[in-house]
């Protein structure tokens, strides 16, 4: 197939159809709307389930039952619906069930507004429900790589029986760009969902879909199979992209639409001689602690790039322990950074030594 | 030898775990009804419940087949996520009337506003028991709980809410039912209901709600006896027992 030119929330929509969904459940919100919309009449085309719920809360419970009886679901929200969904995250967490989760981030905190934004970086990497657990968490930078992740995280999510979310912000929801549809992606190596609860039909014992484990010992039995699994996240699927970081002396960390800006803000710096690379995450969780062991001795500083006032440059801090300067550029309220911004903010970064 | 002949036994419906609720208390019959509607239905095998929180949070290990636990009052969504993509099952959810009538009730609704082919089984103990005997929103006026230590008072916390009579209104639902289990004859009516509901969904006609008039012996401060003669002297006056509502009839119309 030919690349085809699609509108970011519709193209997400048609990547989930291709990635084999079974079935959509999700409650409107600005600026993903065209992503259900899209999904409301293809999901039906393809003989699949699409369901308009009453609420977000609604809707990931709608998640955790098909997830539960075996079936490839997703759902999708902005920031204030995700704040909903929390609930129902902690629980598909705790019951073990694979499902997918798009947020295509708005600002906040509260309705906030309607504009691009990463704000809710914290709410995805550290859990937002209760308990100990966390997303494995893919933040694309571009319609292509949204895309491809979308496809492939339902095999992610088959793989951990955990659920994935794909963070991207309103500005790749919005945007207009070309998209091939058959690229490659990773195979995972899946078992049969012999867990499933959808009938015992004469072939095996009872099932169940479960999070309640009364007696403690239990339930700390299960939260130490739970960080097995994060664990293991943490030491094979960390993802992350190094940009220009051959002799770069100044390192951008930044994910998303703002790393993309960032991929600008190089190219200008060039111009003017100073040399610049960036470090991508594509898994916030887990966050790419490999990529920071791999940056070269010609770099001086870190500048994390974000649309927040700074959620990322902790997991940042963490990781380096010390070992470089950090700076921080951001904006927020749905404001998106423009390269000029970042390239001022890397000069003055330079300018100080 | 003398001839002996099975008159009655447990049904293959219920597991061999011990039930955990009180003496005295109502849910262990209404899990026995469950259990023999879906056998005698002969669709055991492709059973699924949906449990929720409150004293029946462990009913997954009471039942034989397929079980999920749920969250608080999100059983209604949880079974419209698996019934639509496996039509194919028997979904029922079984909640109290705090995870229904309170923190539910937009899931409960809902379901019943699509029409969803499930079948809700409610169970009204005017009371939270699980959690140590709170009120409810179908607490009756002046019924002393913890959170209304001096007797439900309306002007404070509204009129007790009657599920049945709400549900029949919403054009979705098919079938709405409110029974009793408080003797052997109610018993046997509650079943019929039951099975009915069971059978329309079976028959991919739609929603169905029975309401169970139930006991809360341990958090009313009562013997079993007085629990159920109190639920019959003044539950059933403000919950009327009967049909609320049958669509199966107007579709044969
Ligand atoms: C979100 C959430 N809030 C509160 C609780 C605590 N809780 C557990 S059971 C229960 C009340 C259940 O009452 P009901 O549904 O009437 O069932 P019963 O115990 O009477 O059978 C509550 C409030 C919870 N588990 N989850
Ligand atoms: S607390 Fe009440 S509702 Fe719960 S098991 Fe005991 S009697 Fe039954």
């Amino acid at each position: 197939m030919a690349k085809v030119l699609m509108k970011g929330n519709e193209a997400m929509a048609l990547a989930a159809i291709k990635g084999g969904c079974d079935a959509f459940y999700g409650y409107p919100i600005t600026p993903q709307n065209e992503l259900p919309e899209y999904l409301s009449k293809h999901m039906k085309e393809n003989g699949r389930v699409f369901v308009q719920s009453e609420s977000e809360v609604a809707a990931i419970n709608m998640v955790y039952g098909a997830a539960g009886g075996g079936a490839r679901v997703l759902t999708s929200s902005s920031s204030p619906g995700i704040a909903l969904k929390q609930e129902g995250i902690s629980y598909l967490t705790g019951a073990e069930l694979p499902a997918v989760i798009i947020n295509v981030m708005r600002g906040g905190p509260g309705l906030g507004g309607i504009q691009p934004s990463q704000a809710d970086y914290k709410q995805i990497t550290r859990g937002g429900g209760n308990g100990d657990y966390y997303l494995y968490s893919l933040a694309p930078e571009s319609l292509q790589e949204a895309v491809n992740l979308i496809k492939e995280s339902f095999d992610i999510a088959d793989y951990f029986r955990n659920p994935v979310m794909i963070a991207v912000d309103g500005l790749i929801g919005q945007m207009m760009e070309p998209v091939d549809f058959d690229q490659e992606i990773p195979k995972w190596d899946l078992k049969e969902k012999t867990w499933a609860a959808d009938g015992m039909r004469g072939k095996r014992d009872k099932n169940v879909i479960n999070s309640l484990y009364l007696d403690p010992q239990d339930l700390e039995d299960h939260n130490y199979k739970l960080l097995d699994k994060y664990n293991e996240m943490k030491a094979n699927h960390q993802r992350y992209e190094l940009i220009n970081m051959e002799n770069a002396e100044i390192a951008i960390v930044a994910f998303g639409s703002t790393a993309r800006i960032a991929r600008s803000a190089i190219e200008m710096l060039e111009d003017e001689g100073i040399n610049c690379g960036i470090i991508r995450p594509i898994t916030i969780y887990p966050f790419p602690s490999k990529a920071f062991d791999e940056i070269p001795a010609s770099v001086q500083d870190l500048l994390v790039v974000e649309m927040s006032t700074g959620q990322m440059i902790d997991d940042v801090k963490i990781v380096n322990e010390g070992r470089y300067p950090i700076h921080f550029y951001g904006r927020v309220g749905g404001i998106v950074p423009e390269a000029e911004e970042i390239v001022n903010k890397v000069k003055e970064i330079v300018g100080e030594k | 030898m003398a001839k002996t002949k099975t008159v009655y036994k447990k049904s293959p419906g219920l597991s061999d775990f011990p039930l955990s609720y009180c003496p005295g208390c109502t849910h262990g019959i209404i899990h026995k009804l469950v259990a023999e509607c879906l056998t005698e239905l002969d669709v055991l095998e492709r059973s699924v419940g949906i449990g929720s929180v409150g004293c029946s949070a462990l009913n997954y290990d009471f039942f034989s087949f397929d079980m999920f636990q749920a969250a608080h009052g999100r059983a209604p969504a949880v079974a419209t996520g698996l019934k639509r993509v496996r039509p194919d099952t028997m979904v029922f959810t079984y909640q109290g009337d705090g995870d229904l009538a309170s923190i539910g009730i937009a899931e409960a609704i809902h379901a019943a506003h699509r029409g969803e082919n499930i079948t809700i089984v409610f169970v009204n103990n005017a009371i939270y028991g699980m959690t140590g005997g709170q009120m409810a929103p179908t607490t009756l006026v002046g019924q002393k709980t913890t959170t209304s230590p001096d007797g439900r008072d309306p002007k404070h916390s509204g009129f007790p809410l009657r599920i049945a009579e709400m549900m029949a209104t919403i054009p979705g639902a098919t079938y709405v039912e409110r029974v009793s289990v408080h003797n052997p004859k109610h018993v046997n009516k509650a079943k019929k209901a039951l099975k009915k509901a069971f059978e329309i969904q079976k028959n991919n006609q739609g929603f169905s709600l029975i309401e169970f008039i139930s006991t809360c012996p341990v958090n009313w401060g009562m013997t079993p006896k007085d629990a159920v003669d109190w639920a019959v002297d003044n539950m059933i006056p403000y919950y009327p027992l009967g049909v609320y509502k049958d669509r199966t009839k107007e579709d044969n119309a």
